[in-house]
């Protein structure tokens, strides 16, 4: 079994970044224009990457499957981004921060890159600033925090319930401006279908023209992806439509190493599911557990009542209501990290405490945080006697004020008034930690093939705390891959442009051609969707949120099935030369159904309990996850061989120096 | 629910549209109306006909790719939300629904109910941002106290989610309400006084070269917006545009 190199280098971990950047190699401003980067996914990672290398004068092709960089999926992260600015005075540091994403991770992230993370955290929301980014501010004109879930400070900044979106306007902005400058070529309605390797380096991209359908062939010094996660091999998630695997797994099948693919997050504050038509799961800001409180009947026979839509959940008395995240877990109650918080909702649910007709969902309470906040408004309007109705409507105006964009999102979906009555939620896949495996350089096994941001598996360990996705995605693309990747280029001032006419792109186009054209002419049975949503069904009831080993070796014995089935009765309408999104969709699920296998044979081998990872077998006597440091402290990385059954493992042990393995504890 | 369906189908960018009709029966009141357009595309596909291309992709109202016109209305009937965010219990069963795709010259149709957005994007590139390197080497973030008020507009003008809403619902085609999104949100905040007047003049002139029609102040967009982008952003960029042409 060969031993991964994570290339991290020497020194305290506080100086490893500083001492790595003072000594790479450096690209000179006139070399730069003479060479050429790739870069896939223009989200949070992909776009501030795509901007950064521009501005410092490398030639970019930035590639994004909607109409416009600004579509990405980032755009939808709702709560916020950490930063340990310490702006409060609570405490923070970037030790903390790099402390807490550990733990939170439950010791399963590389710490090196962890620490790094944090250093560079407080820059990103200076740049941001300066980009024109409206972050919430306090009266006196600062910027404001709030609290996330699995610590014990509020470093997290937010612009309303659209954080996402607005640093990703930022990132966007800024490619703008390189795009007006000529240095971005933008390819908007551009799918990467495949990478091409020359000399075992990665060179350029096959991609498909999704308005014309035409292949293209683009060539490059070195190839970025920044494409997101794997969430929507679940076919429901919070993931948008078209988030797909595409690429990473594409280059997983050119050599790139995938990590510990079964570390995913479900995310305990989703809008429950209401029927089999049902195409995606919108997710409720991590934010609300700051005022909102978790609960479900104490008594069965309430709960019943409820789900038969005969009591109303405003009607139980205080005695009767379990609020378990407090009950469970004193010290962080409601704001445990997500994946404590999803079992025990799961746990409650599952004993028939669950509050709506499927029996799939529990409260988010606001009542006693609009009575909070409705109490001080008044006594700070010098009302001394205010009526339960006065705090009530100045309580409802804080909240809209600090959530009004999700509760306005909750009432459409489930057509209830969230301020009257408590929301109700079920945990749902939103985020996947795993990823194509990078080193410190963010550079993959294949010299040359970097991955960023969620696509990448390197810094949440085997859960990620809230915020942490944005802070990520930004701290790869403006502040690491910029450096990093600068090194390996400065071997290739000589190369010059790559040609696209060799037989390594005859070759991919060929193969990526194929695979099109079969989808095209099959004479199948099913549509799409009816194999995606059987792959999902699988994936969540055996390789979701609780796995066993029985499951695990089910669930991939019917993956194995679908998939079979798939490549005989596919049907796909259209034409290969036209806009056809079914096309689009058939090539993302023939990739979820072989990522879906090599998950849960990562899960199978995995006989711990960790993060997200949740196996049956190992529980502590309370129910909580038993984790097993001894044997299981490392990095899975999969090495593809031709077949998901028979990919190889190779092992990153992870070295621990600086922080102590602890039973994560939030109690 | 039973329903109509009067939908514009058009193959490719040169080709001729027409409306066509369908039937889609059981239909939830729970369902999005994308959900429900994923059910006719289910049926259309097991009858070996070729599905009805539509934009869409979060279906959280946030990425602003869906972009239907619906009854004559952008976004349907409801207020404050997006396509994908309108249920079908706004509707009734026995309903005949219009679904067409935006209406503007600087939109063509790329496919059935797709449209061709890019004017949008090269508005952006003329001037939607700020001139500041990604280097993080700027001074602090808190070094420039923002009065909460400006930071507040600013945000609800940074809210918008380049639909393209307001112009499908414009009689003139105008681009003004998002244009003026981006002025307005740069120009509430000291970061983007610097270079307010070349933005303001910048993103104008491309948006007129681009073909939309300009303002006559019927108010449609900010009713039909589905984030709410206030007329009063439309004020503020013409305050800049006309401070920035005389000085």
């Amino acid at each position: 079994m060969t031993t991964l190199n994570s290339r991290i280098p020497e020194g305290p971990i506080k100086d490893k970044w500083t001492l790595y950047k003072d000594h790479i190699d450096l690209v000179n401003p006139a070399n730069k224009r003479n060479i050429d980067i790739i870069v896939v996914g223009t989200g949070l990672a992909g776009g501030s990457a795509a901007a950064t290398l521009a501005e410092l004068g490398y030639n970019v092709k930035a590639f994004a499957y909607q109409d416009s960089p600004r579509r990405a999926h980032s755009i939808a992260a709702q709560g916020g981004i950490n930063a340990a600015k310490n702006y409060m005075g609570d405490g923070d540091s970037n030790y903390r921060l790099f402390y807490d994403t550990v733990k939170g991770g439950d010791y399963r992230s590389r710490e090196a890159n962890v620490h790094r993370l944090a250093e560079v955290s407080g820059a990103i929301i200076d740049q941001c600033v300066a980009q024109g980014v409206p972050f919430a501010r306090d009266y006196g004109g600062l910027l404001d925090n709030r609290s996330f879930g699995g610590v014990l400070v509020s470093r997290t900044f937010y612009a309303k319930g659209q954080t996402g979106q607005q640093l990703l306007l930022g990132c966007y902005s800024a490619m703008n401006r390189q795009i007006a400058r000529g240095k971005i070529e933008m390819f908007n309605r551009h799918e990467m279908l495949d990478v091409v390797k020359i000399d075992g380096k990665a060179r350029g991209i096959i991609a498909r023209d999704l308005i014309t359908g035409e292949i293209e062939r683009h060539s490059a010094h070195a190839v970025v992806i920044a494409t997101g996660g794997y969430g929507n091999v679940y076919f429901l998630s919070t993931n948008a439509m078209g988030s797909n695997a595409t690429a990473a797994w594409k280059i997983h099948k050119k050599g790139a190493y995938f990590a510990n693919p079964c570390f995913t997050q479900i995310h305990p504050t989703c809008i429950p599911r209401s029927g089999d038509y049902q195409s995606k799961l919108t997710l409720m800001s991590e934010s609300l557990r700051n005022d909102g409180r978790i609960w479900v009947p104490k008594k069965i026979e309430d709960a019943k009542a409820i789900q038969q839509g005969n009591l109303k959940p405003t009607a139980i008395v205080e005695e009767d209501r379990d609020y378990f995240l407090e009950r469970r877990y004193p010290a962080y109650g409601n704001l445990v990290p997500r994946d404590v918080a999803s079992r025990a909702a799961k746990e409650r649910c599952d004993a028939g405490h669950g509050v709506n007709a499927t029996g799939e969902a529990v409260y988010l309470d606001f009542a006693a945080a609009i009575n909070r906040y409705g109490s001080t408004k008044a006594k700070i309007s010098g009302n001394q006697n205010p009526s339960k109705e006065e705090i009530i409507t100045l309580g409802e105006a804080v909240i809209e004020e600090k959530y009004g964009n999700l509760f306005q999102m909750y009432e459409k979906i489930i057509d209830e008034n969230p301020y009257k009555t408590p929301m109700m939620i079920y945990p749902a896949t939103h985020y996947t930690m795993g990823g194509v495996w990078v080193d410190y350089n963010l550079m993959t096994t294949v010299p040359g093939l970097y991955c960023i941001g969620e696509a990448n598996f390197s810094d949440h360990g085997a859960n990620r705390l809230g915020a942490s996705a944005l802070m990520q995605g930004l701290a790869d693309g403006y502040f690491v891959l910029p450096y990093t990747i600068g090194d390996y280029l400065a071997d290739d001032i000589r190369t010059g442009k790559i040609p696209t006419d060799s037989p390594e792109f005859d070759e991919v186009e060929k193969s990526v051609k194929d695979q099109l054209d079969f989808f095209i002419n099959n004479e199948g049975t099913h549509s799409v969707d009816y194999f995606h949503k059987k792959l999902g069904l699988v994936m969540w009831n055996k390789v979701g949120m609780a796995r066993n080993e029985k499951g695990l070796k089910e669930a991939i014995k019917e993956i194995q099935d679908i998939r079979k089935d798939f490549w005989k009765n596919v049907k796909v309408p259209g034409d290969l030369n036209e806009m056809n999104p079914e096309l689009e969709k058939a090539g993302r699920v023939a990739d979820f159904l072989e990522l879906g296998e090599l998950f849960a044979k990562d899960a199978l081998e995995r006989e711990e309990s960790c993060g997200g990872h949740f196996r049956e077998e190992h529980i502590t006597e309370d129910g909580e996850a038993k984790r097993d440091d001894k044997n299981f402290a490392y990095v899975a990385a999969w090495e593809y061989t031709g077949k998901p059954s028979e990919a190889i493992l190779h092992k990153e042990e992870l070295e621990f120096k600086d922080i102590e393995l602890k039973t994560r504890s939030y109690k | 629910m039973n329903l109509t369906l009067k939908i514009w189908r058009q193959k490719g960018p040169q080709d001729k549209g027409q409306m066509v009709e369908y039937k889609v029966t059981d239909i939830s009141e729970h369902m999005s109306f994308l959900e429900m357009m994923d059910v006719l595309n289910e049926s259309l596909v097991a009858k070996d006909e070729v599905p009805i291309a539509f934009d869409h992709d979060c279906r959280e109202g946030i990425c602003g790719m869906c972009s239907l016109h619906i009854n004559g209305e952008p976004h349907g009937p409801d207020r404050g939300i997006t396509t994908c965010q309108l249920h079908m219990r706004t509707f009734k069963d026995g309903d005949t629904i219009y679904i067409e795709p935006w209406r503007a010259k600087a939109f063509p149709v790329i496919k059935d109910l797709v449209v061709d957005r890019m004017a949008f994007e090269r508005i952006q590139q003329a001037g939607g941002y700020i001139s500041v390197n990604t280097s993080g080497n700027t001074q602090d973030a808190n070094a420039i106290p923002i009065s909460k008020y400006n930071a507040d507009l600013s945000m609800d003008a940074a809210a918008c989610i380049g639909c393209g809403a307001c112009v499908a619902s414009c009689k003139n085609s105008s681009a003004m309400l998002f244009v003026a999104a981006k002025v307005s949100q740069f120009a509430l905040l000291p970061q983007g006084k610097v270079e307010a007047k070349d933005r303001v003049l910048n993103m104008v002139a491309q948006m007129d070269l681009e073909g939309f029609g300009n303002c006559t102040n019927t108010g449609a967009c900010e009713v039909e917006c589905p984030k709410s982008i206030s007329l009063e952003n439309i004020a503020r960029m013409n305050r800049e545009y006309l401070k920035a042409s005389i000085i």
